[in-house]
Order: structure tokens, then sequence, then C-alpha cells
């Protein structure tokens, strides 16, 4: 297996003032091929994996390397930025320029490029989404799931290597959640997706990893399985199942 | 929404075309004139050249009257004080209080002076929308800081109009409603508590987001501004205009 991008090696991270820590001697990786679904219940540190990798929150232990370099301090981070694009779980939160079109040019800008090159990739961006016509819209004025896919734009901009999606189906509309799995359907890069929902993630991933306090369990599954699966146990919750191709690879 | 809404801001007449700069330049130096100006031929003169712009902008009147009562509400407290406690020369009593014709003057005078001032300001930056309004505080070299601050309060004010708004909403559909009592004193002090905290979070989060699309402290703009003939003719125009009322406030006595 090609050199993974993201290892994350044996880290114990606990929220201050925790009773209990997320994480204990955890550990992760992410290859260059791979297309993940990240699952596990409310609380067991799917956004807060997402946010150590980010370098928003740091380890208490362990070590975590990105692109073969350890990464430590704010410094080490702001390369790692530039080339992972997060998709936050709030589209408000990531939204805050006041047009479409600023908040798309808004990464490009940070990585040097010049004001004209800069709106050129957020209109090519957002043509590539479906979007085009939006660059004036204001954003606090858009729908839910336009402003979904517009954060989404934002974060594709910046031309990412790697993406992390935080719970992208959260409050869309079947409409919205297929132009969202086309989307992803065609994204060329390794990716990871926070979702609780089994119909987006096996459109959208090969493996599911699920996470424990101590390591990350990956489960390829094969489709019909899941189907049979549910077939026997009706509404059954995203966190026992996983999915993939029968063909793909197990990852780490 | 309904509080925060720039009801002037969009338009196609001469004043919502004009550069922003100019304009508030131009308003800036309106407002300080006006404000510091003695004499009532200098605040005639600003009324005028103000209600001159506003015909260059040509709003809505019905709106614009509107604005212009509720600044006037403030005024009539004024008017309730002032005249009685300004010293100078009696003009009439009313029960123990004694009107004073400076006090009336006075009072007067700052009627026109925040007409003039808020008339000026509808006319020039009320047509220029917040977001424009911050690019281009930020292109006249304000300090950044500034400019970041305006346009953040800009944009997060509707979230957190909304946010308030839903615990409201939560309220109400428990049975809330505010009396005078102990337990609608807890309720609000919660619900004001709880928009902080949120605020307070949610300002967090927008900052590692920002920080995710590699921000580094400092805001790169997107828009150019074209400077054209009109905004120089404009910009001369009402220099002019201001100068002139400069002089008259220099040349002629004070009134008060």
């Amino acid at each position: 297996m090609a050199e993974p991008l993201i290892v994350v090696d044996r880290i114990t991270f606990a929220y201050p003032g925790a009773a209990s820590p997320v994480f204990q001697n955890f550990s992760f990786q992410l290859g260059p091929e791979d297309h993940l679904g990240l699952i596990g219940p409310n609380g067991s540190g799917k956004t807060t994996l997402l946010h150590l990798i980010m370098g928003l929150l740091r380890p208490q232990a362990g070590r975590i390397i990105i692109f073969g370099n350890e990464v430590k301090t704010e410094k080490d981070f702001v390369p790692v930025r530039q080339q992972i694009g997060l998709l936050f779980q709030n589209a408000d939160d990531q939204l805050f320029c006041p047009t479409v079109l600023e908040d798309v040019a808004f990464g490009p800008l940070n990585q040097g490029k010049s004001p004209a090159a800069a709106k050129e990739i957020a209109l090519a961006t957002l043509e590539r989404l479906g979007l085009s016509g939006f660059e004036d819209r204001v954003t606090y004025k858009l729908s839910g799931g336009e402003k979904r896919l517009v954060s989404l734009a934002t974060v594709l901009a910046m031309q990412p290597r790697v993406l992390l999606l935080d719970e992208p189906t959260s409050g869309l509309d079947e409409k919205t959640k297929h132009r969202l799995i086309h989307i992803i359907q065609e994204l060329h890069i390794p990716f990871v997706i926070v979702s609780h929902e089994p119909d987006f993630l096996h459109h959208t991933v090969h493996n599911c990893c699920h996470l424990h306090l101590d390591h990350c369990e990956i489960k390829p599954v094969m489709l019909e399985e899941i189907y049979h699966e549910k077939d026997k146990v009706p509404n059954r919750g995203a966190t026992s199942c996983c999915f993939g191709g029968p063909d793909r690879l197990v990852n780490g | 929404m309904s509080g925060i809404a720039e009801p002037f801001s969009e338009g196609s007449s001469l004043a919502h075309r004009l550069d922003p700069r100019g304009k508030i330049v131009v308003a800036a130096l309106f407002a300080t004139l006006i404000a510091v100006a003695q004499s009532l031929a200098a605040v005639l003169g600003g009324l005028t050249l103000a209600v001159l712009w506003l015909f260059l902008a040509w709003l809505p009147w019905r709106q614009v009257l509107g604005k212009l009562l509720a600044v006037n509400s403030f005024i009539f407290f004024l008017w309730l004080v002032l005249p009685f406690s300004y010293p100078g020369d009696p003009l009439f009593t009313v029960g123990p209080l004694t009107a004073t014709k400076q006090g009336i003057w006075f009072s007067a005078l700052i009627t026109l002076k925040s007409n003039a001032i808020i008339i000026g300001l509808i006319a020039l930056i009320a047509t220029v929308p917040v977001v424009t309004l911050g690019q281009s505080l930020h292109s006249l070299k304000l300090p950044p800081k500034l400019c970041h601050l305006l346009l953040f309060t800009y944009r997060y004010l509707y979230v957190f109009e909304e946010e308030y708004q839903r615990l409201r909403t939560a309220m109400k559909m428990r049975g809330f409603r505010p009396r005078t009592n102990m337990h609608t004193y807890r309720a609000f002090a919660y619900l004001a508590a709880m928009l902080l905290v949120r605020s307070a979070d949610r300002a967090e989060r927008v900052f590692q987001a920002m920080l995710c699309r590699g921000f580094r402290g400092v805001f790169y703009s997107l828009r150019t501004f074209s400077w054209q003939r009109r905004d120089g003719v404009f910009l001369a125009g009402s220099l002019l205009a201001l100068a002139a009322i400069l002089l008259t406030e220099w040349r002629l006595p004070r009134l008060v």
C-alpha cells in the first residue's frame, strides 16, 4: 500500500474538564486512495478526530503525521490547512463573507492568489457544483441546501489534496442529497465523510470506519448484505454498519 | 429579519451609482461641519444641500419620512426640556417653568442640524450596502480591524437575531408569557445568557473555519472601485457647497 497521507499515531485526547477521554492510544490512517466513511454514536469523537487532524484541537499525547511530516505547532498546521479541506457541520459557521463569490474566493486569496485569479477559481468552482449565478447572492439569505453546497464550494476552491466532510447531509432534502452524492462521486481526491446516513455513505465511500476509544475498526461490508440486514432489522442506526464494494481494499 | 433591513441600499439613482468612497468622505465632512456649526444660515444651507442630495438618491418618500419621524420623536423630548432650562431672556411661562428666547433658538437649531445630518446620511450613506461600506472604508485606509468589525457585526447580526427568535419561539411553545414577575426576569436572563454563550461559541467555530481555509489575520478584498467622472463632479460640487457653508458660518454673526 502507498504511503498514507494522514497518520494518527496512538493519540490521547480529552476535552478539558471531561470525565473520560475521547481517544486513548487511538490510531487512524488515511491512504491516497481511500474514500472512507466515519461512523459512531453521538459523542464518539468523529468531529473531534477531524478537528485534531486540522490542528483545531491538540492531542495530549501521541503523534499526528500529515503528508509525511509530523505536525505539532500552529505553524506546522498552516500548510496542512492549505491542503486539507474541512467542511464544517454547520454552514453558518463556514460562510462568513457577505456574498457567495467573496466567500468562495476567501481560501484562494489566502493561498496567495491574485484577486483576478481567485475570482476565476471561485467562479469555476461554483460552476462545477452547478451554482452558476450564485456569485452575488448574500450568504445568509441562502436556503439550507444552498448554504451547504456553497460551503463545499468554498472548500473545493482551495483545490485540497484531501477532503474531510463533517455530516454533509444533515438537514438536506433528498434532491440536494443526490446533488451532493454526484459531486462527491466526481471527486478525484481521498476523503473522509462523517455521516449517520447509511444510504448516503454507500453511494459515496469504499469503507467505513467505526470509531472506538482506542482504535478505528474498518469494516467493508458487501452492499447486498446491508440491504439484507436492513430488511431484517428496520430502522437500524448507522452506528452498527459498514459498507463498501466487495472489490475494495481494506484500509490500513 | 425586519429590524435590520437596508431599505435604501438598493436602487439605480445617481446617488446609488456614485463611488461610495466619495460619498463617505463628503458625508463625514458634512456631518462634522453641520454638527459644529452655530449659525442659522450655515445650518439652513446644510439642510438645503442634504435635501438636494436626497433628490439625487430618489428614495421612496414615505419611508424617508418614516425615518425622519423616528429621529424627531427623540428631538421632541429635547423640546420638553431645553427651552425651559437654558439660561437667557424669558419669553413665556408655563406654571413654574420659564421658557427662554435663547433656549427656543437653541432647540430649533439642534432640530435643524439633526434633520440636515440625518437627511444627508440617508442620501449618501444609506444608499451604500453595508458590505460595500465596509470595503470602501477599507480602501479609504481605515484600520482594517474596524472594517472587519463592521462587516462581521453585520454578517452575524442576522444569525443572532435568528437564534434569538428561535429561543423565543421555543419559550412561547412551552407556554411562556412575559409578565412582571421573578419567573419572567429569570427566563429573560437565561435567554440573554444563552444568546451570549452561543454567540461566543459560534465566534469560535467561525474562526476555526476561517483558519481551516488558510486565514492568517489578513483579509484580501476582491473588490475594486472605479472612480468615474461623475464622482469627480459630485465630490468637487459637494466640497464647494461645504466650503460655502463653512464661509457662511465663519463670516456671519452667531445667533446663539
